[in-house]
């Protein structure tokens, strides 16, 4: 797989680590039960899913990659920071 | 001159005769040869044995699609099973030896296993040898384990070396036939960059042994001008004896042959070379692969495939046999009929199993015996073939022949297209599978695209080559028209004979009939993945190349389906078999993994330090003095040394990660189960680090060398984990803080100097101007000093409990430094320590290390529930906070002590209770680390035990039974010296 | 029909046009006690434990394609039970003493061969965890030796000894352990279920479930609704999937394994070796392919295929451990899609929605665990209780922090 860094262009995957689906976010409000929901399940989806992938080897920043899980196509790639994460 | 070796013709070199030999005969071919074409031209038809029956067998194909023609390939460890002798250059001393017979080729007692293979059908192992149960390891299964098998390994490490190469380009063309060799000419042309891959040594595909002309041209005078006009491009560029073998996402993988058609591989050249190719487009150009008949003795030496035929006579210049009958069910198999007559040698017959030919196909074979609407029955012979029953019009009629060539099709060589999971389609007009749907940039021409005649190849080459110049932006030019000699592919449904005697085969090595896929069907494996697997149709080396489509049509019509309602063939990487070796590439023996050496790597090495892996890295483990008898005394001296004097030792792995910006302190705050906001600029402190699912991730000290300049160590395993942990934190949930952050663990050489005279060591070593005095430099302090050329980072931390630093410097002084400090220290008795002594001081300290933070452990386990803040949130809180996570039962840390002195203590040993059964019930928990301890003169343990804390002064059991160790152990105090903390101040 | 060499014999002489199918095709009724969703190892077991050990024969396994299609065709065959934790290790030993019978139960040669499995050591450490691992075993009454790097290189000579980057020092050894012939384990199961009067519903895929209130009654299929008074789900790879269509939420996500077979070989590896310092493990079958496989590619996945780097990163460790295996050659390749949970250990539980049952989460551990799954599956759905050897592997064991995890990675299911 090839993933179009926005800031190093298209590079191999081996190039990068995996976190996995980019929709969950982190509560905020110190709701245990919200939490352990965040840290545990997850969505899986079969189809398009934002995920979250990490330049390690290359520009370290953390991107929001678009990828069919069903056929590994990639629709693109953009930093995490426009994805709007939560504090 | 060999027996079978014609006068004139071929693209052989009949000036250079190239000795070789075949299970030790030595016999002579020319150069051009393949080793198929040197046996054929040197009369050898018995070439191997099958898989299951041992039947005899002889080539069938010319090409890598060969499923019986598999040999040994070298001597020694050079020896290479299964290779196919299609694919074999002739080269001086080729040596090459008959797999899977024993004792000889022409000889093999497990042929008897024919008479019974009745017994033998398929599946036939799922239903027997199961009683008595015992005999299945020891009887029946090595009994199946010898006879199966093809060539054998040498077992001994493969002498050559693998590389690994990346290309990228903007057309990639796969096959140099004419529609590869069109595409790449038109691409070319514009300037756009160009991969052309040809699996053979020479380009042109089929030109090289069809009689068909283009622009005029004989077939291997314009692939030679092709050739010629494409080395005069920079953007072009050809690799021969590159197979492509798998299209992966976004990417191309193949293998190039480097050496393996030499006699003398050239020093430091490697056998072969795994690329990787990415490009814009792809112009699949494999060309067809043709279909065997199934009927009676389909399998013995001397059948051939008709095009097989023809490039042995026409490419070869040798002769497959010399009374020869042509099956066909396709218009291909009449010119082989021709190929013959023009060799001098017309054919014995033309059986065909068509009635409607072309007048102009017809022609071909000139007057030689020809069976419209017949077939082939039985095939007759032994070790070779020596006539052939037809069936048709005439009744029966044997004809003595001593080759058969055979055509029941072409199979489009489309795998690649299906590697993704796109599947083809069914062309009735073509009577062969096509593509269809296709992966996004790949395109296919001429006969992998089932459009097998040369004039359409080179037209389709010629488009899509110009389009993908076009898509490069090139300028766009109109395609090149090249003129081709005229011919026909027409093909009717011929795919199995039935009611001959002799077994028919569908699968060829494996061995499967008619029969096996008639018999699965029976027992309900009707789906074609059932099948498959239960026949193993399909599953040889040639993966399925010869076998799958018959094997499709005869589960067709024995369940009433057609061929595309039973199935498809869908590939999976690699097309055709890699060697294994070249997936490594030079990543083996040492070399597998990367490794890291520290600053004082080369100063170690000098004092004879034992080294020991730490992940990527190789620490010195201790460091041997003359006269000591083992390690234990080595390591209890550098203990002593620390404990009593000075000791250095390089920790430079640890991770380092620098933190810039005011939003330090908040960031570090949510990172940390502690608080690091309070800290203030020169001091340490150290930090305890949680998963967000609340167990221990890391630990380590920050230190705030500035108002805004921090730097963060890690443990050595996990620096990488930390360092992606910490960007994740930033980047994905607390954009909003201002923090910079950057890996430096290579940037810096750091040594703790640890031991009563470390203070004294650093003044020598720094002079008089640094105050390293308690009250200007106190326990925790961290600051940065002159020295010499550069500046010198001081902490005062204490891994061993005893008064000591870290000093750093940047990486590229940090042998300077070691040296300088061993003079420095030099009448103070400095003793460099290894990993070794760091471990026993650790485990005096009580101090927690990878055994105990394993990813298994939270804080409280640890005995550091403390450290997790009240007044703050940070990752893995909440998580940590859960009840089960809280329990006193969990097993929490604790120190141990056997009651008898003088007994070792072995980590990994399981507690139980005095007195408790030694069953899973019972188990309490597990000792993580042990050591000697030089100070208390006996071996002393930490470990995880249940309600840990509560239980000081207990004795329990630690139970080793795999190493046969059973100690009674007392609970203490995790700290065994100094539980006070003094000595970090003397 | 009962297979036998006399049955072998007796076809034979017939010129073998008398055998019959080895199970029923069958079409679905309108309703069953259990239906089972996955004609997979896991499901085709459960349907015949149910029926041998708690006498439940109107059971249904609907399979959405043809039986055995899925894992438990996909893997590389090893069986053990060298697990850690306690509350892995009775479920595998389960599976391990039912693999040791199962050919005489099942009366089909699944060619359950004992042939050792090995895990390697490199350092100290590694050593220690594994005395760990193998004390864990020997209290829970399970064979396992510690091997030192001599007693490694009796067993195996040709491994790289000499010229490695992580030196081999020694082993975990399960001479209990070996390999399993994958399809026919599917293929027994579902002779023996068949025979015992289970429905095996093949080409009938589950698009929805029958709830009446909160309670599951049966399932939407392409083949028209079928009720049943229990549904249990055994879809390892499509979990997330099918739960998704009661309403559920997995600690899952689907993962890529890929598995690989060289050439056809004469013997060379007697047994099962799992290198240490890199993820790599090989075996050979009887048909002489070298069988091997290493890490998950590491992205979530529904493709049944992975990708070069992995191919690459396999046979690295391939040739660090044994460079005999360079001039072999890799014939197949393929890839099978795995519930990676987020502790790296299966779910066996109720679900929320009465009358759901689950099976899923089991990552790499899937095949080995095929009749201790099945067992303890089908005790789950009789009585409503969970088997003594699967009473830890509970859907609200992440809620509430009793997660196995014996890698201690953490929530990172790919990591496990």
């Amino acid at each position: 797989m090839r993933i179009p860094c926005p800031y190093c262009g298209p590079r191999d995957s081996s190039e990068f680590a995996y976190h996995g689906d980019a929709a969950p976010r982190r509560p905020a409000d110190g709701d245990a039960a919200a939490m352990a929901t965040y840290v545990y399940l997850r969505d899986n989806p079969a189809g398009p899913m934002e995920e979250l992938w990490y330049h390690a080897y290359g520009c370290r920043s953390w991107l929001v990659v678009c990828r069919d899980t069903r056929d590994h196509t990639i629709t693109g790639a953009k930093p995490v920071a426009t994805h709007g994460a939560t504090a | 001159m060999s027996v079978n070796r014609l006068a004139t013709g071929g693209l052989v070199d009949r000036q250079t005769p190239i000795g070789f030999s075949f299970d030790g005969r030595p016999l002579t071919g020319l150069a051009g040869d393949t080793l198929a074409s040197a046996l054929v031209a040197n009369g050898i038809g018995l070439v191997g044995r099958s898989f299951k029956y041992h039947r005899p067998r002889g080539i069938v194909s010319a090409g890598p699609e060969e499923p019986n023609a598999l040999v040994e390939k070298g001597r020694g460890a050079y020896r290479e099973p299964n290779t196919r002798a299609t694919t074999i250059e002739l080269y001086p001393g080729l040596d090459v030896a008959s797999q899977n017979r024993w004792p000889s080729l022409r000889f093999d007692v497990q042929a008897i296993g024919q008479l019974a293979s009745p017994l033998l059908g398929a599946g036939f192992y799922y239903k027997t040898f199961m009683w008595p149960a015992a005999l299945w390891e020891r009887l029946y299964e090595p009994a199946i384990r010898h006879a199966a098998g093809l060539g054998r390994l040498s077992g001994a490490p493969d002498p050559d070396t693998y590389e690994k190469a990346y290309a990228f380009c903007d057309l990639l063309v796969i096959g140099a036939g004419p529609a590869g060799l069109a595409a790449a000419l038109t691409a070319g042309r514009t300037g756009a960059r160009v991969i052309l891959l040809e699996q053979d040594f020479a380009l042109g595909g089929r030109l090289l042994s069809d009689t068909v002309e283009i622009d005029g041209m004989p077939g291997p005078v314009w692939v030679r001008e092709a050739e010629a006009e494409l080395a005069t491009f920079d953007n072009v560029r050809i690799l021969t004896r590159t197979a492509a073998f798998g299209l992966y996402d976004g990417e191309i993988g193949a293998v190039e042959r480097l050496t393996d058609h030499l006699a003398v591989t050239p020093a430091g050249m490697p056998r072969q070379r795994l690329w990787t190719l990415v490009a814009v487009q792809t112009v699949l150009a494999a060309g067809a692969i043709e279909r065997p008949i199934v009927f009676g003795g389909n399998d013995r030496p001397g059948i051939m495939l008709a095009a097989a035929m023809r490039t042995y006579l026409q490419r070869f210049a040798a002769l497959p046999g010399r009374r020869v009958a042509v099956f066909t069910a396709t218009d291909d198999g009449w010119r082989t009929a021709e190929a013959f007559a023009s060799a001098g040698v017309p054919v014995a017959a033309v059986i065909d199993a068509r009635r409607d030919i072309a007048a102009s196909v017809r022609a071909l074979a000139g007057d030689v015996p020809v069976f419209l609407g017949a077939r082939v029955l039985d095939a007759i012979g032994g070790q070779s073939l020596s006539a052939i029953e037809v069936i048709g019009d005439h009744g029966r009629r044997r004809i003595a022949v001593d080759g058969l060539a055979v055509s029941g099709g072409f199979n489009p060589d489309i795998a690649m297209t299906t590697h993704l999971g796109h599947k083809p389609r069914w062309s009735d007009a073509s009577l062969a599978f096509v593509p269809d749907a296709m992966p996004a940039n790949l395109a296919v021409a001429g006969a992998a695209a089932g459009r097998f005649t040369l004039a359409e190849a080179l037209a389709d080459g010629a488009r899509l080559g110009a389009a993908a110049a076009g898509a490069a932006g090139k300028p766009v030019v109109a395609a090149p028209a090249w003129r081709a000699s005229d011919e026909t592919f027409a093909v009717g449904p011929l795919f199995h004979v039935e009611g001959g005697r002799g077994k028919a085969f569908v699968d060829l090595q494996n061995d499967v009939t008619d029969k096996d896929v008639a018999q699965s069907v029976r027992e309900g494996f009707v789906s074609v993945e059932h099948l498959k697997r239960y026949t193993t149709l399909g599953m040889a080396t040639d993966q399925g190349r010869t076998s799958s489509v018959n094997g499709l049509a005869i589960l067709a019509r024995l369940t009433g389906r057609t061929i595309p309602e039973t199935g498809s063939t869908r590939a999976r990487p690699p097309h055709g078999p890699v060697a294994i070796g070249a997936f490594a590439g030079l990543h083996t023996g040492t070399h597998f993994k990367p490794t890291r050496l520290t600053a004082s790597h080369g100063w170690a090495k000098e004092q004879g330090a034992v080294f020991v892996e730490t992940g990527q890295w190789l620490r010195a483990q201790w460091f041997p003095r003359a006269g000591e008898r083992d390690w234990l005394e080595s390591v209890t001296r550098e203990v002593d040394a620390v404990r009593s004097g000075v000791g250095i030792c390089d920790v430079s792995t640890l991770g380092k990660i620098a933190l810039s910006g005011p939003d330090v302190g908040a960031f570090l705050d949510r990172v940390y189960c502690n608080t690091f906001s309070t800290l203030p600029v020169g001091k340490a402190r150290y930090g305890l680090m949680l998963r967000e699912d609340g167990f221990v991730m890391d630990d380590g000290t920050t230190a705030r060398l500035g108002e805004d300049d921090y730097v963060l160590s890690t443990t050595t395993v996990n620096a990488g984990k930390v360092m992606q942990h910490l960007a994740f934190c930033h980047q994905v949930l607390w954009p909003d803080l201002d923090v910079q952050m950057v890996s430096v663990t290579e940037q810096w050489a750091q040594f703790a100097v640890a031991g009563p005279r470390s203070r004294a060591l650093l003044q020598q070593l720094f002079g008089p101007a640094a105050d390293l005095s308690d009250a200007a430099f106190p326990y925790l302090a961290c600051g940065t000093f002159p020295l010499g050329a550069t500046m010198a980072r001081l902490f005062r931390i204490s891994f061993s409990g005893e008064r000591a630093y870290e000093i750093a410097v940047p990486a590229g002084y940090g042998d300077a430094l070691i040296r300088a400090l061993m003079v420095a220290g030099r009448d103070l008795g400095v003793t460099p320590y290894g990993t070794e002594a760091l471990a026993v001081m650790r485990i005096e300290k009580g101090h927690v290390a990878g055994a105990e933070l394993n990813g298994q452990t939270v804080a409280r386990d640890l005995g550091l529930g403390r450290m997790m803040s009240r007044k703050k949130d940070y990752v893995g809180r909440l998580m940590a906070e859960r009840e089960a996570l809280n329990d006193p039962s969990r097993p929490t840390l604790v120190g141990l002590q056997p009651t008898v002195p003088g007994v070792r203590l072995r980590a990994g040993a399981h507690f139980l209770s005095l007195g408790a059964p030694a069953t899973a019930a019972s188990d309490e928990g597990y000792m993580t680390a042990t050591a000697f301890s030089p100070a208390l003169g006996h071996w002393i343990g930490l470990g995880l035990l249940a309600r840990g804390p509560e239980r000081i002064g207990e004795q329990i059991r630690a139970y080793d039974p795999i190493r046969g160790g059973d100690v009674v152990v007392e609970v203490v105090n995790p700290v065994f010296i100094d539980p006070e903390g003094t000595r970090v101040h003397g | 029909m009962r297979y036998s060499l006399l049955s072998l014999v007796s076809h034979a002489l017939g010129g073998n046009r008398d055998w019959k199918p080895a199970w029923r095709d069958a079409t679905p009724q309108p309703s069953y006690d259990v239906i089972v969703i996955g004609g997979g190892g896991h499901g085709l077991s459960t349907a015949y434990y149910l029926a041998r050990d708690y006498g439940i024969a109107n059971v249904a396994v609907l399979e959405r394609g043809w039986i055995g299609g899925g894992n438990v065709g996909r893997n590389t065959t090893i069986v053990r039970s060298n697990y850690l934790l306690p509350g892995n290790i009775p479920l595998y030993e389960l599976s391990m003493q039912l693999w040791e019978g199962l050919e005489q139960d099942i009366n089909y040669n699944a060619m359950v061969s004992q042939r050792g499995v090995l895990n390697l050591y490199h350092s100290d450490g590694q050593r220690d965890a594994y005395a760990r691992r193998g004390n864990a075993m020997r209290l829970h009454g399970i064979d396992a030796e510690l091997l030192d790097k001599e007693g490694v290189r009796r067993l195996y000579p040709f491994l790289n000894f000499d010229q490695a980057r992580f030196p081999i020092q020694g082993g975990l050894l399960q001479r209990r352990g070996g390999t399993v012939r994958h399809d026919a384990v599917a293929w027994g199961y579902a002779r023996a279920a068949s025979d015992r009067g289970v429905d095996i519903v093949q080409n009938c895929a589950v698009t929805g479930f029958l709830r009446e209130g909160g309670r599951i009654t049966g399932v939407e299929t392409n083949r028209g609704a079928i009720r049943a008074k229990k549904v249990a789900m055994a879809v390892a790879g499509s979990s997330s999937e099918v739960a998704a269509m009661a309403g559920l939420r997995l600690p899952i996500e689907s993962h890529v394994l890929q598995a690989f077979v060289s050439e056809g070989l004469k013997p060379i590896i007697p047994g099962v070796i799992t290198f240490g310092a890199g993820h790599f493990y090989i075996s050979q079958s009887d048909k002489g392919g070298l069988v091997f496989g290493g890490d998950i590619d590491g992205y979530n996945s529904y493709a049944q295929r992975g990708n070069l780097p992995v191919v690459e990163d396999v046979c690295e460790g391939g040739m660090a451990l044994m460079p005999a295996i360079g001039r072999a050659r890799l014939l197949r390749s393929w890839g099978g899609v795995v519930d990676m949970s987020m502790d790296g250990s299966p779910i066996i539980d109720r679900t929320p929605m009465d009358g759901l049952y689950l099976n899923a989460g089991w990552c790499y551990g899937g095949f080995k665990a095929t009749p201790g799954s099945g067992t303890v599956f089908a005790h789950l759905i009789a009585r409503d209780e969970p088997h003594p050897a699967a009473t830890a592997l509970t859907l609200d064991r992440f809620a509430q922090g009793r997660v196995i995890d014996e890698k201690g990675q953490g929530a990172q299911p790919n990591l496990h």
